[in-house]
């Protein structure tokens, strides 16, 4: 049997071995920056009291959902306090948001070109089908020797993990636009560009800020795995659980990442549903 | 180019119908009228150039479309092509669009009609032919140049309306004036004189969701109009409002025609529609046009028994006018109690009275002269379908077939 096997494995080492010496200035740049925005981050968000944070984030969720969304939220995010996990998600908190900064910098422009392109489209579809199959913790071993241990490797598996949807739900929201209002843009003298801006995006909005939730919710599954590669925050509380088998820690460190991802969840399901046109949904 | 001009007509005649000069000796109506004497008809100041030109137009979809159209060209029939793995839907279309005309292509679903009308501004481009567009081949046109020939000579009214359901009605109608770069207030001003055109003031604040069918249409109407083109395509623009408001609809475009003396290219599926609207008529079926005529002409003499059968259904006393049907009289004087009506009056007004009077109804011009009159047996036979000429009445009233 042996003389038969393919080796795949060592063509993809080779391949990552050439990539990371040939690219090598590259990988260390993107992980430079992405450490120097994940510490600015998590220092601000340490940085001022619990308390106050507790607040801000009440206050937006009265913004966006009402009064007793706000109440509820910052009592439940005011628990993560009360199991001593507060800096723990604030680390969380700062490489989600990174990560879903980066997956939404790269799915929606990505989703724009396939929703124009048969091509495009046909070819990202099994790619993303690839990345959303392939068991996340895979990622976890290129990104490690491409970006080493830390924070970064953790971020990048994230994004490739995460970013799935927002391609997907942003080629369908603009493919579902009404073929005939965009015809229209044509019609009148329009050029690509701004039926894009005026018509395309503003209606698919929808769907791309639904998209842009599911983001978010994948990121926030992938903290964990993130912290098998040195990532700080909740995930490394749940793996020190494991190895320790203390359930305690587990359930405290696990139910922090519950409530962070439920609130995450409901604001900006709640953003999406402010934008112009799914109010008009509703009132129809 | 003349204009007959027949105050006192236009509120019962069908507005918008102008005297054409090169039709033929047998024109009926309007053109009849306005050739027995010159002096009815006034110069009209624009010398007559087509708006819209189309010649050898041909769209296939599909593969190898290019070998397609060379064997259609060569005789072969849209069957023929098909198995090629090409779907013709225009095939060899030429036709010229005169200025300030409304020209109906009327054809059933599939006939290609909708595909006709998006080549004429490029939305779709041909497979082969062209199609001129003041002096431009769309044709040959760079994506740039298309956009400006739009913006500035064409617009379009949809089907299903095409609003912006995040926009106000007003933002909706200003539209084509944004995309041309106007400032706010200026195009502001000009989308509510255009949704004052069509009677929507009041509502430019309602987002379009807010209005029923009819209304949005108004609005697509309003859109078109403020982007001050002088060519107007309508695809099946009121094919999707119910009956009363699709009437309605056709009467205020008529009504704004007559002010505005637009170029319009009107597709419909309904011949009723067609011949109301159209001062020219294109009948298409499976992508060839069978027969360009007036209302009247396809009415009398259609071009093939598919023209023939389709045209069958069509109320004829809301095509043919009094001018159609009358048998001329030389000289003559009006009858004491004689109902009289104008040469435009659609045949429909003319049974009321010719059922109230013994006498035949009298066609009389705008200085009340006698140019003839129309027997109830006339008007009978005028009803039956085909070429019936009141000559071929015996005295009896019977009809012989000649």
């Amino acid at each position: 049997m042996d003389e038969w096997r393919i080796p795949i494995g060592v063509w993809v080492e080779d391949a990552i071995d050439w990539v990371q010496d040939t690219f090598q200035p590259v990988f260390a740049f993107i992980r430079d920056v992405l450490i120097a925005a994940y510490e600015q981050l998590s220092s601000l968000l340490e940085l001022s009291p619990f308390w106050v944070m507790v607040l801000l984030l009440g206050v937006l969720g009265w913004l966006v959902r009402g009064w007793r969304f706000g109440v509820v939220g910052a009592a439940a995010l005011l628990l993560i306090q009360f199991v001593d996990q507060w800096e723990n998600a604030m680390q969380t908190l700062a490489l989600v948001t990174i990560a879903v900064v980066v997956a939404t910098i790269v799915a929606i422009p990505i989703g724009i070109v396939a929703a124009r392109s048969r091509i495009v489209s046909n070819a990202v579809r099994p790619v993303l089908d690839f990345m959303q199959t392939m068991p996340p913790l895979v990622y976890l071993i290129p990104a490690v020797v491409l970006f080493r241990v830390g924070v970064v490797p953790g971020m990048i598996a994230t994004v490739i993990f995460a970013v799935p949807p927002g391609i997907r739900l942003t080629e369908l929201g603009i493919r579902q636009v009404d073929a005939e209002v965009v015809e229209a843009g044509h019609a009148f003298g329009s050029t690509p560009g701004s039926i894009l801006r005026n018509i395309q995006l503003p209606l698919a909005l929808v769907t791309i800020m639904a998209g842009i939730n599911q983001v978010i919710m994948l990121s926030l599954s992938m903290v964990v795995l993130a912290g098998f590669v040195g990532a700080p925050g909740l995930g490394q509380q749940v793996l020190s659980a494991i190895s320790r088998l203390d359930v305690g820690l587990g359930v405290e460190a696990g139910l922090s990442v519950v409530i962070l991802a439920i609130y995450l969840d409901r604001v900006t399901a709640a953003l999406g549903a402010r934008s112009a046109v799914a109010r008009l949904e509703q009132t129809a | 180019m003349l204009r007959v001009v027949a105050p006192g007509v236009a509120n019962r005649a069908v507005p918008g119908r102008r005297y054409d000069p090169e039709c033929p000796a047998q024109c009926t109506g309007y053109a009849a009228y306005a050739r027995a004497d010159p002096s009815r008809a006034v110069p009209e100041r624009k010398v007559i150039v087509a708006a819209i030109r189309t010649e050898g137009l041909y769209k296939v979809f599909g593969r190898r479309a290019d070998e397609a159209v060379r064997r259609l060209q060569e005789g072969a029939s849209r069957e023929d092509v098909i198995p090629l793995g090409a779907t013709p839907a225009v095939i060899d279309v030429t036709f010229d669009v005169k200025p300030g005309e409304i020209f109906v292509v009327m054809g059933l679903s599939g006939s290609g009609k909708s595909t006709l009308i998006r080549t004429l501004n490029g939305l779709l481009i041909p497979t082969a032919g062209h199609v001129y567009v003041g002096g431009d081949d769309i044709a040959a046109l760079n994506p740039a140049a298309l956009r400006t020939l739009r913006r500035d000579q064409m617009s379009m009214v949809f089907q299903h309306f095409a609003l912006l359901p995040h926009r106000t009605v007003l933002e909706n109608a200003a539209y084509p004036l944004k995309v041309r770069g106007l400032k706010k207030d200026e195009r502001a001003a000009k989308a509510r004189d255009a949704l004052a055109m069509v009677g929507l003031d009041g509502w430019e604040d309602k987002l379009p969701q807010q209005l029923s069918g009819g209304m949005r249409q108004r609005v697509g109407l309003a859109r078109a109009l403020a982007a001050e083109t002088d060519i107007m395509l309508m695809d099946e623009a009121f094919s999707a409002l119910d009956p009363l408001i699709r009437r309605e609809m056709q009467d205020q475009l008529l009504e704004l025609q007559q002010r505005l003396a637009k170029t319009i290219v009107f597709i419909t599926h309904d011949l009723n529609e067609a011949m109301r609207l159209g001062d020219r008529i294109a009948m298409m079926r499976a992508g060839r046009i069978v027969q360009i005529d007036t209302a009247e002409a396809i009415l009398r003499k259609p071009a093939n028994d598919y023209v023939a059968q389709f045209v069958q259904d069509v109320d004829r006393t809301r095509v043919l006018t009094a001018a159609t049907v009358m048998e001329p009289v030389g000289d003559g004087a009006l009858e004491r109690g004689q109902p009289t009506v104008s040469p435009g009056t659609m045949l429909a007004d003319v049974f009321s009275l010719s059922a109230q009077s013994p006498l035949p109804v009298a066609v009389v011009d705008d200085d009340r002269r006698l140019v003839g009159v129309i027997r109830r047996e006339t008007l009978l036979s005028s009803m039956a379908a085909g070429d019936v000429a009141p000559t071929e009445l015996t005295a009896e009233g019977e009809v012989t077939h000649g």
